[in-house]
């Protein structure tokens, strides 16, 4: 059985006014079934660029992408996507923005069917502490709890594959504590998870290994996968497990990589 | 919402003031020069004249009223439409706007005696003119709308397949809405002139025919009087497209009544 996403040998060349821009180079890589996998590496190292190309939003130049064994033409199916800024449209209440990927699909609002969508988006809203601001406006909203309902959207139409681009990445330190903390809880394994396949860009070592199974290391000039880094601490993962032995010692040896690569962590 | 309303309420009181200045200075300056009336009447003389024949006036008005409202929604209708192909072809994009830019070049009064001559005297070259003043601003406006769409969110419509019809309705027209109301507010002043224009190459009646009149029988008092009632409904017009903006719009509005209203955390 093939693996979830196979990136074989991909590259991805822009061309810009100054000439020809290298932002992947020949990455390998294969993300299982059901397992959280983060790519991890300072901006500039083709992170989101192989992101995107996974989504089929852009295409490798060279190389190829498989999803479940099939190469990639175009966005696949069953994939959900949330990315750094919530896209919230700000004309439609919460619950109206998190039934819109499942409108997009082709599902409708009206009827019996509508009321079912609409039922199943009131209950991922509880799940994620929200579902007091289904009917506000985005604009009403608080940073955290509008990052919230953007990943309640990509998860509504239940996804095989979850990728996040960034998602944290605009959030105050604390925020993004509590949001790593439910990812992990409803995504990563435990008795409430859902078992499915997520790719997650970042640039925070401590994020990545507190969320992640494996996480690819990236480094830049050009794009390309350093190292990847099998995490094992047990889940479900509070946020305490940040203090112990075993997440220090996977933060040293990432960050260890990344001096090695000459790219200054902080 | 209160406290804005009694802002708002606030600066009505001072826009009227300053008005009623303006108008008391007038009347006291031709009260003290005296000139002749058929330079410049006095503000007590422009309303006495408009209460000597109240109803032949309204009836004026509103035809004016009505080929600018006309002609205004025409603009609207046919000008979103033209965004829309603007935007979703580039062929479309070169024709239309190459055309757009040709007619908005032309001087419209200039055209104003050809549309009498294709279409008589009657509303419809009128509205002719009125359209073609008005649609440009709307076309402008609704096409920049209709292209600045956040691009992440094309990206979502684009990972979940969503139809053309779909990104059309559901992101890019929404999206449109604020620029529609910038273009529309533009577009109802521009109406107007293009109405004044019509009656005044061929009219048999409306403000801007009663002006033309008034002109040839050197009736002064009756060109001011036309215009007050001209700027009167200039004013209303304007401040009924921003009404109907802030019930359309409530996102844009609102955020801009309080910039940054529940953003922290």
């Amino acid at each position: 059985m093939p693996a979830c996403v196979e990136i074989l040998s991909a590259g991805r060349v822009y061309a810009s006014p100054r000439g020809a821009v290298t932002a992947l180079a020949d990455v390998s890589l294969a993300v299982e079934e059901g397992e959280f996998l983060s790519l991890l590496g300072p901006s500039g190292c083709g992170k989101s660029t192989l992101l995107k190309c996974i989504a089929g939003l852009d295409a490798p130049s060279s190389g190829e992408i498989r999803v479940r064994g099939k190469p990639l033409s175009g966005p696949p199916r069953d994939i959900g996507m949330v990315f750094q800024r919530d896209v919230l449209l700000d004309w439609r209440t919460i619950l109206e923005n998190v039934v819109l990927a499942a409108e997009f699909q082709g599902q409708s609002r009206r009827g019996a069917k509508g009321r079912a969508l609409a039922e199943r988006a009131m209950l991922l809203l509880e799940r994620f502490g929200i579902g007091s601001c289904a009917d506000r406006h985005p604009w009403e909203l608080s940073g955290g709890q509008r990052q919230r309902a953007a990943i309640c959207r990509a998860l509504l139409c239940e996804p095989e594959i979850l990728l996040m681009d960034e998602p944290f990445g605009a959030l105050d330190a604390m925020t993004r504590d509590d949001l790593n903390v439910e990812l992990s809880r409803i995504m990563g394994g435990g008795a409430e998870a859902e078992a499915r396949t997520v790719v997650f860009v970042t640039h925070s070592i401590a994020e990545a290994v507190f969320l992640s199974d494996r996480v690819a290391v990236m480094s830049a000039g050009p794009g390309r996968v350093a190292q990847v880094f099998p995490i094992d601490l047990p889940r479900p993962r509070p946020l305490s497990v940040r203090e112990s032995p075993e997440f220090t010692r996977h933060v040293a040896a990432i960050r260890d990589l990344f001096t090695q690569l000459g790219v200054a962590q902080h | 919402m209160l406290i804005a309303l009694w802002q708002r309420a606030a600066g009505l009181r001072g826009t009227l003031g300053t008005l009623l200045v303006l108008l008391l200075l007038w009347e006291a300056a031709v009260w003290w020069f005296a000139p002749p009336v058929i330079l410049l009447p006095a503000p007590s003389g422009i309303i006495a004249d408009f209460f000597r024949t109240p109803g032949y006036y309204m009836k004026q008005a509103s035809m004016t009223l009505w080929i600018t409202l006309v002609g205004f929604s025409l603009a609207t209708v046919l000008g979103v439409a033209l965004a829309v192909a603007i935007v979703s072809s580039r062929l479309l994009d070169r024709v239309i706007t190459t055309v757009l830019v040709i007619m908005n070049s032309l001087p419209k009064v200039a055209l104003a005696p050809l549309f009498v001559i294709w279409m008589g005297i009657g509303a419809e070259p009128k509205v002719a003119i009125t359209l073609l003043l008005a649609i440009f601003a709307i076309v402008a406006d609704v096409a920049l709308g209709l292209r600045s769409v956040d691009p992440d969110a094309l990206a979502l419509a684009r990972v979940n397949h969503a139809s053309t019809w779909d990104i059309l309705t559901k992101v890019r027209l929404p999206n449109a809405l604020p620029a529609l109301f910038v273009g529309m507010k533009v577009a109802i002043s521009f109406a107007l002139v293009g109405a004044i224009v019509g009656e005044f190459v061929g009219g048999s009646g409306g403000l801007g025919f009663v002006i033309l009149t008034a002109q040839g029988q050197f009736d002064t008092t009756r060109v001011f009087t036309a215009l007050t009632l001209l700027g009167i409904m200039g004013t209303v017009l304007f401040y009924a497209v921003e009404s109907v903006e802030r019930l359309a719009v409530p996102w844009h509005t609102s955020q801009r009544n309080s910039a940054g209203h529940g953003r922290s955390g």
